[in-house]
């Protein structure tokens, strides 16, 4: 693939992983690794990977989303630190 | 879930989009053998598409969908056929899952291989489905949801 896509996916993976770590909403985190795994799903495609890439999408941004906001509507929504 | 205002709009987009990832999931699981994908992939797609519906409204409406009691029992049938399709290879005369002993009349090795792929992972796909959900349904239990 283009190294370039690959650079610019690469950006991408650690704005959302800095944002997840730092955002006091949890919600905004859980929506963040959300994008986190989908990034990843595409970078283990160009990587040529496709059904480890294929695995990532389903589990990571679908079903993981999912159960991290139903602990998060089970607990609170803010962080303390 | 906490189904506070129900918004039809957001019902009947879930609704709608069920289906289609339903039939996704199928796909993947019968192309699983010289695609990527297979059992467990196209099983979390299938309780992908249970559980929009279980999200978007309460479990009133999901029970008409998937009642959450038969959850358990169809996983034990999925891990029954998986093994159940191994132990009857192992009975007659091969190994566990060799699948060119299968007892299924009319069909040369290449193609009794093809199809107790597609049988294992048939079994695989209706665990995830059903354990996924299970996982959702024990996690939103005890709350006063829909």
């Amino acid at each position: 693939m283009f190294w370039q896509l690959e650079l610019i996916l690469f950006i991408f993976l650690l704005i959302t992983a800095l944002i997840a770590l730092e955002s006091k909403d949890l919600l905004v985190a859980a929506v963040m690794l959300t994008l986190f795994s989908f990034l990843m799903a595409l970078l283990f495609t160009t990587m040529g990977a496709v059904d480890v890439g294929f695995t990532e999408a389903v589990v990571g941004a679908g079903v993981t989303g999912i159960l991290l906001i139903v602990a998060i509507y089970q607990t609170t929504y803010k962080t303390e630190d | 879930m906490t189904n506070r205002s129900p918004s039809p709009i957001i019902l009947l987009g879930t609704r709608f989009l069920s289906p289609y990832i339903m039939v996704f999931g199928f796909y993947v699981i019968f192309h699983g053998h010289y695609s990527p994908g297979g059992g467990f992939q196209g099983g979390t797609l299938l309780a992908v598409s249970l559980l929009l519906i279980r999200i978007a409204s309460g479990t009133q409406i999901a029970n008409l969908q998937f009642k959450d009691y038969l959850a358990t029992p169809y996983a034990a049938l999925g891990v029954v056929i998986y093994f159940g399709t191994g132990l009857v290879a192992m009975i007659m005369g091969g190994y566990f899952l060799d699948y060119e002993q299968l007892p299924i009349p009319g069909l040369e090795a290449a193609d009794l291989r093809y199809w107790g792929i597609l049988i294992i992972e048939l079994g695989i796909g209706l665990t995830v489905m059903t354990v996924l959900t299970l996982i959702y349904d024990n996690m939103v239990k005890g709350e006063d949801y829909a």
